[in-house]
């Protein structure tokens, strides 16, 4: 269970939220409405205030990497930090085998970063998220540069995580995607959180 | 004064202050709109200089360890308003000038007080005709060290933000995320040190040992001072900037391991 109480920034009002195991939510809303802002405080990348707790357990009792490692924010553009995609992946053996599941050759690790097509580069940070192992993932905008093949396979491994027990919190300007991976949704305005649980009429 | 020194007369000078007014013709006959500045900084040349003389003439001949550290003070404060407008960006409040000064106090002071203790020796060791020559010469390459390290250091990190946040969204601590920009300015902080060991004797005779077999003394006393000279040069210089940069990052994340680019404003 992730539990958010009060969460705010300075542009963020005070936001509760309660994400089940298992559970699934989708964080919609216009461009500039907090949404990015919002799952960056949960992962605790910009100073905020507020309560989190994963499992009962306060985010502060922990040391901030490993909060993240636990509840890991993958952001709409991924970083990298070395030329080749091998030097991502500290666990090459479980990279290798979680890549065909993404729609990812094998060989995608000796592959050189400047190369990356955009797909490609979403694919793999997520991939890279993945191997941690988190117990929630907050992701923003995963399938953004996704043709429909890809956008299956990564939708299959979300709904794979969701079964085992895991948290997804999703940013996604995609409704069709938000209704089919999650099933309830938190529709952000001007940094504030609207009524809980309204899908937009399409 | 050595015997074999050639004193200079007003006229020489003078004969050789020609050469600027040639430049300031040339500037204007060219159009190049630069003799204004030119003749400035001239006269701003032989006004700041012929104060040094004075306050080193007096400083000399009191040889006061109050009169000589307030002189060492203003230089590295001198020296920290330099490195502050040497940068692009610049943390908030006291920090960039706090930090600039800091580091070149503590480290062109340590290895000053260290040479004139250990191995020069004048008596008293903090002599100003000793003191005060060699806290300029190491004062100025630290100077130079500082400011490439930190604006180093604060340019990448804001040019790599997207590359360090995933780091640390990943769960890297903030030592291993700001590794790569930690160690870039480093290296940028550290790199003209090298290349001057590096030229020094081939490309150029350095403005010291010059000056010193100017005044008479043998070339291989004078080589000695000078290599002594690089030696301080380098080892204050390393100080300087490790500190700097090393401080300078830790102010850039926070006990949450954060980039903390907030604290950054551009200074245009």
């Amino acid at each position: 269970m992730l539990r958010i109480e009060a969460l705010q920034t300075r542009h963020l009002a005070a936001i509760d939220a309660e994400i089940a195991d298992g559970e699934c939510v989708a964080v919609i809303g216009p461009s500039g409405a907090g949404k990015t802002l919002f799952l960056r405080a949960i992962a605790d990348l910009d100073p905020n205030e507020g309560r989190v707790t994963l499992d009962g357990r306060a985010r502060e009792s922990l040391p901030a990497p490993e909060w993240r490692r636990k509840i890991c924010y993958l952001p709409p553009d991924s970083g990298w930090w070395a030329e080749r995609v091998a030097a991502h992946f500290p666990d090459a053996e479980a990279a290798r085998a979680l890549f065909p599941r993404l729609a990812l050759p094998e060989a995608a690790l000796d592959w050189e970063v400047a190369r990356l097509s955009t797909g490609e580069r979403q694919r793999l940070a997520l991939a890279r998220a993945l191997l941690l192992r988190p117990r929630a993932l907050l992701l923003d905008e995963p399938t953004s540069g996704l043709d429909a093949a890809s956008m299956a396979a990564v939708e299959r491994v979300l709904m794979e995580m969701l079964a085992e027990g895991g948290t997804i919190l999703l940013v996604t300007h995609d409704l069709a995607q938000g209704k089919r991976l999650a099933k309830r949704c938190l529709p952000f305005k001007q940094g504030r959180l609207e009524s809980e649980g309204t899908w937009p009429r399409t | 004064m050595a015997p074999d020194m050639i004193p200079l007369s007003y006229g020489d000078l003078a004969l050789a202050s020609l050469l600027v007014l040639l430049n300031a013709a040339l500037s204007f006959g060219l159009r190049l709109r630069l003799e204004g500045q030119l003749l400035i900084a001239a006269v701003r040349m032989v006004v700041q200089l012929g104060l040094v003389g004075l306050v080193l003439k007096a400083l000399f001949t009191t040889v006061s360890p109050l009169l000589t550290g307030i002189t060492a003070l203003a230089m590295v404060l001198f020296a920290g308003r330099e490195v502050f407008a040497r940068q692009e960006k610049r943390l908030g409040g006291w920090w960039t000038y706090g930090l600039g000064t800091a580091s070149m106090l503590m480290a062109a002071m340590l290895v000053t007080v260290l040479a004139l203790t250990t191995q020069i020796q004048p008596d008293p060791w903090y002599h100003p005709r000793f003191a005060i020559p060699i806290l300029g010469m190491i004062l100025g390459n630290t100077m130079t060290g500082i400011a490439l390290g930190l604006n180093t250091l604060t340019t990448t990190i804001s040019r790599e933000r997207v590359a360090i946040e995933a780091r640390l969204a990943l769960g890297h601590p903030w030592r291993d995320a700001f590794g790569n920009v930690i160690r870039e300015a480093m290296r940028s902080g550290l790199i003209p040190i090298v290349n001057a060991m590096a030229a020094t004797g081939l490309v150029s005779l350095p403005g010291m040992m010059t000056g010193q077999i100017l005044a008479g003394a043998e070339p291989m006393h004078a080589i000695q001072y000078q290599l002594l000279i690089m030696f301080l040069i380098a080892g204050g210089t390393g100080l300087g900037v490790f500190m700097a940069v090393l401080v300078g990052a830790y102010r850039l994340t926070d006990s949450r391991h954060r980039l903390r680019l907030d604290r950054l404003h551009s200074s245009h």
